[in-house]
């Protein structure tokens, strides 16, 4: 962003990353946090709002691109990821956020999370993880605790291991792991901006509430604490780090370099139709 | 036996033949020689390989047509068969048809020849194919072959000289002259055999003439057209499009992902598209049907996308390496919800490159996505074509530069289309989105919006011109023949066949399968008293397609057969026969 080629302007606020729309949630759902930190983060990275795209898929997270004022789209269920995938590499002059959620993201969406993270394409990829089908009134989802009974669709629980998704990011290539809570709006703002400056895939999982289904979840403000140790560039140390922990430690918990994903470029000026003919000439 | 083969004694307008042998024998390679060689002695012509199931190696067949005029369709008959080696080559049998008048050549030193070989009534002669490699210094039975074929049908030993040289320039001079000598080895062994099947003199060529696939001639459609995108998974047999595109895309200033699955494929297309990038991803059926979901949502969300599907025999895994126009129904019908989109299908090697172009061109006209019904035979069939004239069908995507304040992204106008803004655009900022909206894009429930975003969407399909390329229409008469896609090829063979006969048929070939164009079909039907729909499906879903859109009468008759075996202009000649 050049700001020399224009007058001074005011500088941006949270407010001009908002739309007017009002959101579906609940109130106090932790979603309507999460997107006052994005907006916090676009401020603070002083981001022109349409050069900012917001992709998404299904889910109640995955409403959030309609309450910001970038450009946005929502998508289908779990495939966010390949979207905002295809828009980076055809635009890398935008800044892509990808949001979404734990249904969205770790299940239906699950074989993109992992090839996101391989290909380490520059964007951030926010999910807002509330262990909960919230929009279809409350089933479990991969990050929901075993012995979560209080669902019709598996009333004695799932009995399935939750799904890590920190570890399986760092595993797989992310490199760019954090976790947030939504209910410290400026700390998770810092997140944000600095998975948003970070170049290559930026894996946020912030831990959002759904109040309705999971009201025990409210608890959380008391569990999270703030990483006790410096974030590493050592994957090794962070999946140790990542595995052993509570699941509520939340801050920066790796952060590596790594070459972005780039498409092949050529060398020369672009050609046109016409250079092709040669190779099918008799 | 057809009637015409009387006349067919000497000076041949066409002329069909097969070089087979197995794994590393080299009978594909032979084959790709011998057409270019005839491409450049001024010769049209048509090359299909077949192969075994093995991933490499294995029994192989180059099955060529070479011939005066631009060919599109299998032979009827196989005129000439050279044999490198008998291995498996029974497998080949239904795809070649042998007959009486055909000529088999044989190595001298192989087994029998198999009993489906003999039974045939082929003349089945031998010469030392591997004996005769054996005695040139880095001799090769197949360039023995390629001589013996080159006598056979009366190609210039020149055109096959410069085709060595110009194949095997990277292999240093020692292999060229082992080549050349092995060449001139076939040529001299077959001048012993007395032909019948000479080809004619080739006319001199006019044009510049191209050789190209069905598959590269819809990569080189797409670029053409404006594509400077594509996402895609690997898959028979698409692949060839993707993998000619990957590096155009590049000199084009492009770029090419691929794509974890066909969920991503479609989606990544979606993205690229949204930012403002025409964009295409390719796939076969089992691609497509992961997703149609996806496509809906280009619908709903108004992003152009063109969805090229190279058609292979089905459900399922079905026959990968074979081709079916089965995909029709999924093509039209597979979205969920009331979910208009554009499906074209090419009518000709050639025509792929046309269809795609097209399609890229409509698709981004209309913000809607396309899909391109090619298929197996028409995409890794190579021909010799004449060069494709150039079009003004590009990208030309109506694009809000200047929005003004409460910019509306779908907003209602006259032809459906609305000015769309790309990312970047101050104060064009929206939400695109699958679920229903308002003209604004935001999320409704209302009946209001439902349904003038469902006429909005209809209507800009329904209401655009599409000229005259909605369908290939050839020929005045009582008689007529519809069909589509690769059935074309045969069909107009026949129909020419049926004319020397002194039958009147006319050809319409539809290439614009949805949306449907009643007037200019009806207008088609004019004169018609009598139509035979020709198809390759089990099910008949190009006709229920013809019934449920246009109306046919009760009597029109139907040739409908599955794949893998491609129709032959004879089997529609004598359908055309029974109309009378």
């Amino acid at each position: 962003m050049t700001m020399d080629a224009t007058p001074m302007s005011e500088a941006l606020t949270p407010r001009d990353y908002k739309s007017d729309i009002k959101p579906v949630w609940c109130p106090g759902c932790g979603d309507y946090s999460v997107l006052g930190s994005i907006t916090t983060a676009l401020a603070e990275l002083q981001l022109q709002p349409e050069n900012v795209a917001v992709v998404s898929g299904i889910g109640c997270s995955s409403r959030i691109p309609a309450y910001a004022n970038c450009y946005g789209f929502h998508g289908v269920h779990g495939r966010s990821l390949a979207l905002g995938t295809g828009l980076k590499v055809a635009r890398p002059d935008l800044t892509v956020l990808v949001a979404s959620g734990d249904g969205d993201g770790f299940s239906i969406g699950g074989n993109h999370f992992l090839h996101a993270c391989r290909r380490n394409i520059d964007l951030t990829y926010i999910v807002m993880d509330n262990r909960v089908y919230g929009m279809t009134k409350g089933q479990p989802s991969p990050t929901t605790e075993p012995d979560w009974a209080e669902s019709a669709l598996a009333p004695s629980g799932t009995g399935l291991r939750p799904f890590h998704p920190l570890v399986i990011a760092l595993a797989s290539g992310a490199s760019f792991v954090a976790r947030a809570f939504s209910g410290d709006l400026l700390g998770t703002a810092a997140l944000i901006a600095e998975a948003i400056r970070h170049e290559g895939f930026s894996f946020v999982e912030i831990l959002s509430p759904c109040v309705t289904f999971r009201p025990d979840e409210r608890e959380w403000r008391n569990q999270v604490h703030l990483a006790s140790v410096e974030p590493t560039d050592d994957p090794a140390r962070a999946a140790r780090r990542i595995m052993t922990d509570d699941g509520f430690n939340t801050g920066v918990l790796f952060s590596g370099e790594r070459p972005a994903y780039s498409a092949a470029t050529s060398d020369g000026p672009s050609v046109d139709a016409a250079y092709f003919e040669k190779e099918f000439e008799v | 036996m057809s009637p015409a083969s009387s006349k067919e004694t000497s000076d041949r307008q066409s002329i069909a033949l097969a070089i087979n042998g197995s794994g590393g024998a080299g009978a594909i390679t032979a084959g790709g020689m011998l057409l270019k060689a005839a491409a450049r002695a001024g010769l049209y012509g048509l090359f299909t390989r077949s192969v075994g199931p093995q991933i490499r190696g294995g029994e192989a067949a180059a099955i060529l047509r070479l011939a005066r005029m631009p060919v599109d369709a299998a032979a009827d008959r196989c005129d000439l068969q050279i044999a490198i080696d008998w291995m498996n080559a029974d497998r080949f049998a239904g795809e070649l048809n042998l007959g009486p008048d055909s000529l088999v050549v044989a190595d001298s030193d192989a087994d029998e020849a198999p009993r489906v070989i003999v039974d045939s009534g082929a003349r089945i002669v031998t010469l030392p194919i591997a004996a005769l490699a054996k005695s040139i210094k880095g001799g090769r039975p197949n360039m023995v072959a390629l001589g013996i074929a080159a006598a056979v049908i009366g190609l210039p030993r020149e055109a096959l000289d410069a085709e060595i040289e110009t194949t095997l320039a990277g292999k240093g001079v020692g292999a060229i002259t082992a080549s050349k000598a092995a060449l001139a080895a076939g040529i001299d062994a077959a001048s012993e055999i007395a032909s019948a099947v000479q080809l004619a003199p080739a006319g001199p060529a006019g044009d510049k003439r191209w050789i190209i696939s069905g598959n590269e001639a819809a990569g080189m459609g797409a670029i053409r057209g404006g594509v400077r995108f594509v996402a895609a998974y690997p898959i028979t047999p698409a692949t060839e499009i993707l993998e000619w595109m990957a590096p155009a895309l590049v000199k084009a200033g492009g770029s090419l992902v691929q794509a974890e699955d066909e969920l991503a494929s479609i989606n990544m297309i979606i993205g690229a598209s949204y930012g403002g990038v025409p964009s295409l991803t390719a796939t076969s059926g089992p691609g497509l049907a992961l997703m149609l979901e996806s496509l809906g949502l280009a619908v709903a969300s108004e992003v152009p996308i063109v969805v090229v599907d190279v058609m292979r025999g089905g459900p399922s895994t079905g026959i990968p390496t074979k081709s079916e126009q089965s995909d029709l129904n999924m093509a039209l019908h597979g979205c969920h919800g009331d979910a208009p989109h554009i499906v074209l299908a090419p009518t000709s090697v050639a025509d792929c490159l046309f269809t795609t172009q097209w399609a890229v061109h409509l698709a981004e006209a209309m913000q809607a996505p396309a899909i391109v019904l090619s298929d197996q035979f028409l995409g890794q069939a190579k021909a010799v074509i004449d060069r494709p004239a150039d079009l003004a069908f590009i990208a030309n995507r109506k694009i809000e530069t200047a929005p003004e304040v409460g910019y509306r992204r779908y907003a209602l106008t006259a032809d459906g289309v609305s000015p769309m803004t790309v990312p970047g655009t101050p104060g064009g900022q929206y939400t695109a989105d699958g679920l229903e909206h308002n003209p604004r894009g935001t999320p409704s429930t209302a009946a209001g919006d439902h349904s003038s975003q469902l006429d909005k969407r209809s209507d800009k399909l329904t209401g655009f011109d599409y000229g005259q390329h909605w369908a290939d229409i050839e020929g005045e008469g009582p008689l007529a023949v519809i069909t589509w896609g690769s059935s074309t090829g045969p069909a107009r063979e026949a129909i020419g066949k049926a004319r020397e006969d002194g039958l009147a048929v006319k050809l319409i070939a539809l290439r614009l399968l949805a949306p449907s164009r009643p007037e200019e079909f009806a207008a088609a039907l004019e004169g018609v008293e009598r139509m035979l729909v020709v198809e390759q499906t089990h099910s008949g879903q190009f006709l229920r397609h013809l019934r449920a859109e246009y109306g046919l009468p009760r009597d029109a008759a139907h040739l409908c057969r599955p794949g893998p075996l491609n129709f032959r202009a004879q089997e529609i000649l004598s359908a055309i026969r029974e109309l009378q």
